[in-house]
């Protein structure tokens, strides 16, 4: 067991249960760039002997985007729309840190199924992952501001990003490359987006955009 | 000359955000699409040779979709020289509610569809999965600026849905490829590697892999129930990028598919991936049907339409044999006659200025070319002879029977009986009858490129059900032996 490396897993736990439960939708954004900084940090402590140049240009990549651009992006699209919290979510703060609780147990146990190579550096790494993943879609689904939506994506992206570092650590860095580059214009994309949708319905909530459908 | 392939539109896309002269710009739209067209055609000829130790290479399956992707983009860049140029500048009426609103600048729009065309490119050539992962993700955030070309809040609501489920669903896909890399351990994820080391996989991280593949880039190729941004998005974009979305972007989505497909096949777990694309196909054409019949807006209507058509696709595929063969033909006749019959569509939308199908009469005695293209690619694409379409369900039909599939063969013919006459009533209604408004609509001329284009695919439509030539045969043949066809 490396108490280092279990430590940030708790810390990722622990912020997922932060975005279940908070309203305010600039210290979410915070809680999400954190996350991402403590997964760029992750393969630091994943029980490599040697640290190579190529894990060092990946995590500084992954950290500068995750935790200074995305936030940043957000933050900008943010000022336009003159909204500061999530206001009645379709599911209630109370009820979703309760699915939070499921979706930890939920995860654990699969966690402990799922035949990964790779898993002996920590128990615990595939189980947050997959909390992460299953709190990402589930603000996706359970809130109304377009930015929660979002930070649920990045949310995924985070714990896929985790997944991966356990069972694909040889990727080329070209892949790694272009998967970063393609969440950084997705969220470049997004914020103007957002910026977009504040200005035609003067908020950010999605709830509005249901004139399309049969 | 593969990278040419990706470089020359993803430069002339760059450059078009730049040039102000709206003139050169759209020169620089044509001749893009006839270089690339250029190009494909040469490739027929003589095959490019693969690069970066496989990762970009043309194999039968990637030179049938970028064919298509190519001639679709060919067409939709000459009508859509005459779409911008009969486009307004400023503010102008929506024709829906009232309100006011303008288009986004011409260089975005000219601008990302050059850089779509690059990233569509991309996919087809790539064999690495985390490449084709790359490019189906660029794909997502080249093409929404496009649908958002109109800026209303209805686009906007479409841009929104687009951009999410797709990212989320092609996040799923990531998954997916990480799965995929730990089933192969050491082995590169690149789809020649793969196939030649397919025994050493390690087959429950594969079955997993290829699910994740399934539902992530399904999303994006609109197989039910995770087509839902589709209709929104095909009825929302100008007509023009509709076509190509339908036509081009959810073939992209599919190769990502089937070369999965290949993979496992290889591995000796083809009938897992089989069963389930046997299932999806027949649940999104189900879905299709219910949504067409009834449907009040006819863009909306191609776009349920595009769901049918890739449920076709999947299903031939997961019945394999001959079957694959026949979805391979069919998604060269489908691209075609469903980006001819989104093309028809926007000309019919900027003469009567609505997409609501109760308020179109007498589209052949107001516009005759287009009135004559929109039945014939009605016909064609529900699947009556002599068209190519015909050729191909008929193929997957006879494949499904002779393999014993009885249930699915019989669920597929009742469901393209319920869509025939589904989109028979909207269309003919359009069709037919007295032009309405006071004083009636009168016929008008239509311009030479906004016909053209559609014209020259139907006529390729019509052929291909006539004659398919040997060079195509031979081309669908390989790519469906890459399925295990045969």
């Amino acid at each position: 067991m490396n108490i280092w490396l279990d430590t940030l897993i708790v810390l990722v736990v622990l912020s997922n249960l932060k975005l279940l439960g908070s309203s305010r939708l600039v210290p979410c954004i915070r809680i999400v760039a954190v996350q991402g900084v403590v997964m760029g940090l992750l393969p630091f402590f994943a029980g490599q002997e040697t640290i190579t140049l190529r894990m060092v240009i990946v995590a500084a990549v992954s950290i500068g985007l995750k935790g200074f651009a995305f936030p940043w992006l957000l933050l900008r699209a943010l000022r336009g729309a003159d909204m500061r919290r999530e206001v009645e979510p379709f599911v209630g703060y109370g009820m979703s840190l309760l699915v939070g609780v499921i979706a930890l147990a939920a995860a654990m146990w699969m966690g402990k199924r799922l035949p990964l190579p790779g898993v002996h550096v920590s128990s615990l790494l595939v189980p947050a992952a997959l909390f992460t993943m299953m709190v990402g879609l589930f603000l996706i689904v359970s809130r109304k501001k377009a930015l929660t939506q979002v930070l649920g994506y990045l949310a995924i992206e985070n714990g896929i990003y985790a997944i991966g570092m356990v069972l694909a650590q040889e990727q080329p860095l070209l892949i790694e490359m272009g998967i970063l580059l393609d969440a950084f214009v997705a969220v470049f994309v997004m914020g103007i987006t957002l910026f977009r949708i504040s200005r035609e319905f003067d908020n950010i909530d999605t709830e509005q955009m249901a004139t399309l459908k049969d | 000359m593969i990278l040419a392939l990706i470089l020359v539109p993803a430069i002339a896309g760059l450059l078009a955000f730049l040039i102000r002269q709206d003139g050169l710009r759209r020169a620089l739209l044509v001749l893009t699409a006839l270089a690339h067209a250029g190009m494909v055609g040469y490739a027929w000829i003589e095959r490019p040779g693969s690069l970066f130790d496989g990762w970009l290479a043309l194999d039968p399956i990637g030179l049938l979709f970028v064919s298509i992707t190519s001639l679709l983009f060919l067409a939709a860049a000459f009508y859509g020289v005459s779409y911008l140029a009969h486009e307004e500048h400023g503010a102008k009426k929506d024709i829906e509610e009232n309100l006011f609103f303008s288009n986004a600048p011409e260089q975005v729009f000219t601008g990302c569809l050059l850089l779509f065309l690059s990233t569509m490119t991309l996919v087809t050539v790539s064999q690495h999965f985390g490449l084709i992962w790359v490019a189906v993700e660029a794909t997502t955030l080249a093409s929404s600026p496009l649908i958002y070309f109109h800026r209303h809040h209805r686009s906007l609501e479409a841009t929104w849905k687009y951009l999410l489920i797709c990212s989320v669903g092609i996040a799923l896909a990531l998954l997916g490829t990480f799965f995929l890399a730990a089933s192969a351990r050491h082995v590169p994820i690149v789809v020649a590697d793969l196939l030649k080391h397919a025994n050493g996989l390690n087959v429950p991280l594969l079955k997993a892999a290829f699910l994740f593949f399934l539902v992530g880039y399904g999303t994006k190729m609109g197989l039910a129930p995770l087509h839902t941004w589709l209709p929104d998005a095909h009825s929302e974009a100008p007509s023009v990028v509709s076509a190509l979305l339908s036509g081009a972007l959810l073939n992209c989505a599919f190769v990502a598919i089937l070369r999965m497909q290949q993979v496992c096949i290889a591995a000796g777990q083809g009938p897992f991936g089989q069963d389930l694309l046997i299932l999806f196909g027949l649940f999104s054409m189900a879905v299709a049907a219910v949504f067409i019949v009834g449907q009040t807006d006819y863009k909306r209507m191609l776009a349920y339409s595009s769901v049918e058509h890739m449920g076709i696709l999947a299903l031939g595929v997961g019945i394999g044999g001959m079957a694959s063969f026949g979805a391979m033909l069919h998604a060269v006749n489908h691209s075609v006659t469903k980006a001819m019959l989104f093309l028809v569509a926007g000309n019919i939308l900027a003469a009567y200025k609505t997409k609501a199908t109760g308020e179109v009469k007498g589209l052949i005695r107001v516009l005759p070319i287009s009135g004559v293209l929109w039945m014939a690619g009605f016909l064609a694409i529900t699947g009556s002879p002599p068209f190519g379409v015909f050729l191909s369900e008929f193929t997957i039909l006879k494949s499904a029977v002779e393999q014993g599939h009885m249930a699915a063969a019989i669920t597929f013919i009742a469901l393209l009986v319920v869509i025939f006459i589904g989109m028979a009533g909207v269309v003919i209604a359009m069709a037919q009858g007295e032009p309405i408004g006071t004083p009636p609509a009168r016929p008008r001329r239509e311009a030479i490129l906004a016909v053209l284009p559609p014209a020259v695919l139907g006529t390729i439509m019509l052929g291909l059900g006539l004659y398919v030539p040997p060079v195509l045969t031979e081309a669908i043949r390989n790519a469906a032996l890459a399925l295990g066809a045969l």
